[in-house]
């Protein structure tokens, strides 16, 4: 009951159920209606976040609510673009984000091709263990992980995330790693194994190069996992110079909400801002993505 | 469900001359390359998993010079303690909601998705968007619209004439916007789980039934969801788990409001605003423990369901 075998051939297993190829007018049109219905409830906060952050403050706050406004601005992103505690989160982000995967990869590789290839005492208790550390609650470490920061002084820096969020990143990596390393074909092992390669070497020469589609995806997750967290991001930083992009956006809030009224055009501009990188690289990548989710969610 | 009967499975790699002296290498070379996951693991997770099991006994916590071993004190007022049962209570109600929304709207677009049309990549390149989006974000997004004088959710409703009021949706319905929120982000995600799991089930079986002139309804409920409770089952775990650990949607909305704390939301104010290390981490094992609990009933119904 491996659902793995959906990437290899997708087209030729389709099942035959088809909502919409009835010979009935009537119902034809009801599934268009319906698939028309989840899309619009599927990207309509999103447009929703793109309308706001191209309407001009005034209106903003008016009624009626305009749907599309009426004198369309810039202004918002102009304001963002200029403000240097949201540049700053957007850097620090990238940083830690980049860190973290790269570290993942790095870490997590090698202990996937052992998890996947060899045959070793511990080996099923290795597999149990990375599993279940991929439903580990993040809330059950944080006062010892916090404790642990402060007696290394990683207090308020960038290091305390890259660190703390390879609890979720690295398990999660070697977990999937693990599968797309299965599925490579072991006569090439045996190929360098008889021209006298060392299984280091035909690890590190021939199965890593490739398993580098594996890894693209897999980066991508650890990549967005690491973009989205807030929880440790919130109890470890303390100063606007190290907030990460979820850090700063919470706060376009908090921080004026003493005033006349929330900067719902700016937080909306910032919104689209960091949302819409996130978009194309989903989009460009989403067979990878979608491959590397099932396969990290519904093969266990 | 085979991977982990997969992994149990011998792989001889190849045969070579002393196959003992090959399997000693290949052990120390497995430990070798699983060393730097090991040490971070330790690292992060069981060394801070044992030091809160430690410090759950004590009355640690940060501006005390001293600490000292409490016993189960803490343990004792935690069960005395209301606010956390309520969060308890209201995390249950928010997990419970969003599970069963979630699964069964994300069972309606897989089978939509699933079925053969024009425009099917684009459907399921849009499921993604949602997903992808910042969590902290995508509850920005929501609490502009819930808005009660600006927000596009009265205009519409006053417009479709359904509630002649604003209605302030996050003061007086706060469970119900918040559950509204993660069910908007996270069906997608539940809908390409269950559709990797339709997928892979043979066209065949319909065809059979299509012969023996079965309905739409009863082959779905005769075939599809049977071949499809494996699939179900983990979806379900990790939607679970994920719940019961909520703490962005809540804390962007509503702050440390008392009323809609969740278990994690009450944890981290312990521990981090309050700095009680001590307490905090006894609340860290009750939520350990209540994951626990809830994990072995799942996995209890998935045996049961298996044999």
């Amino acid at each position: 009951m491996t659902t793995n075998t959906v990437q290899a051939k997708p087209r030729s297993r389709l099942s035959a159920v088809n909502l919409g190829l009835g010979k009935n007018p009537l119902s034809r049109i009801g599934f268009w209606l319906l698939i028309l219905l989840i899309i619009i409830y599927l990207l309509f906060p999103f447009y929703w976040a793109f309308r706001t952050s191209i309407t001009p403050d005034n209106a903003l706050y008016s009624v009626p609510v305009q749907y599309f406004p009426a004198h369309p601005t810039l202004k918002n992103y102009g304001d963002v673009f200029g403000n240097s505690n949201f540049l700053r989160a957007l850097l620090n982000s990238a940083i830690v984000g980049v860190s973290v995967t790269v570290l993942s990869l790095v870490v997590g590789a090698s202990a996937a091709y052992a998890l996947a290839r060899f045959n070793f005492r511990g080996r099923s208790f290795m597999t149990y263990l990375i599993l279940s550390m991929t439903i580990f609650p993040q809330i059950a470490v944080l006062g010892a992980l916090y404790q642990l920061i402060k007696n290394f002084g990683l207090y308020d820096s960038l290091v305390a995330l890259v660190i703390t969020y390879m609890l979720f990143t690295l398990p999660f990596t070697v977990w999937v790693l693990t599968s797309f390393f299965r599925q490579l074909p072991k006569e090439l092992e045996e190929a360098a194994y008889v021209d006298g390669a060392n299984p280091f070497q035909t690890f590190y020469k021939i199965m890593l190069p490739l398993a580098a589609p594996g890894m693209v995806t897999t980066g991508l997750l650890a990549l967005i996992a690491a973009w989205n967290e807030f929880l440790y991001a919130l109890s470890f930083e303390f100063s606007p110079d190290h907030f990460t992009v979820p850090l700063s956006i919470n706060n376009f809030t908090s921080t004026v909400a003493s005033s006349f009224a929330i900067p719902w055009g700016d937080i909306m501009a910032a919104t689209v801002v960091v949302t819409v990188p996130l978009v194309v690289l989903v989009l460009v990548f989403q067979r990878r993505i979608i491959s590397g989710l099932t396969a990290g969610a519904v093969k266990g | 469900m085979g991977t982990i009967a997969e992994a149990e499975k011998p792989v001889a790699v190849v045969a070579q001359p002393s196959r003992t002296a090959l399997q000693n290498k290949q052990t120390q070379l497995a430990w070798l390359l699983m060393s730097p996951t090991i040490a971070v693991i330790i690292f992060v997770a069981a060394y801070p998993l044992g030091r809160t099991f430690y410090d759950s006994f004590t009355d640690a916590s940060f501006g005390a010079a001293a600490t000292h071993f409490i016993g189960w004190t803490n343990y004792y007022n935690l069960i005395h303690d209301t606010p956390f049962w309520n969060s308890v209570k209201e995390t249950f109600k928010f997990t419970i909601l969003t599970v069963v929304l979630e699964f069964v709207l994300g069972m309606i677009i897989a089978l939509v998705v699933n079925s053969n049309f024009r425009g099917r990549g684009a459907m399921r390149a849009a499921m993604l968007v949602p997903w992808a989006i910042i969590t902290v974000v995508n509850a920005q997004m929501w609490k502009l619209m819930y808005n009660d004088t600006y927000g596009v959710f009265n205009d519409f409703l006053q417009k479709i004439h359904v509630v002649s009021s604003p209605v302030a949706f996050t003061v007086s319905h706060p469970l119900a916007s918040v559950v509204a929120i993660d069910v908007w982000k996270t069906t997608p995600f539940v809908a390409l789980l269950l559709l990797a799991g339709l997928q892979v089930i043979p066209s065949d079986v319909y065809e059979a039934a299509n012969v023996d002139g079965a309905s739409k309804w009863q082959q779905y409920w005769r075939i599809t969801l049977p071949l499809l409770v494996p699939a179900i089952l983990v979806t379900l775990i990790f939607r679970t788990m994920d719940a019961l650990r909520v703490f962005d949607v809540f804390y962007v909305l509503f702050g440390s409001r008392p009323d809609t704390e969740t278990m994690a939301i009450y944890d981290y104010q312990n521990i981090v605003p309050f700095g009680l290390v001590g307490y905090g981490a006894a609340i860290s094992v009750a939520i350990f423990i209540i994951l626990g609990i809830v994990i072995t009933i799942y996995i209890r119904s998935f045996r049961v369901e298996q044999s």
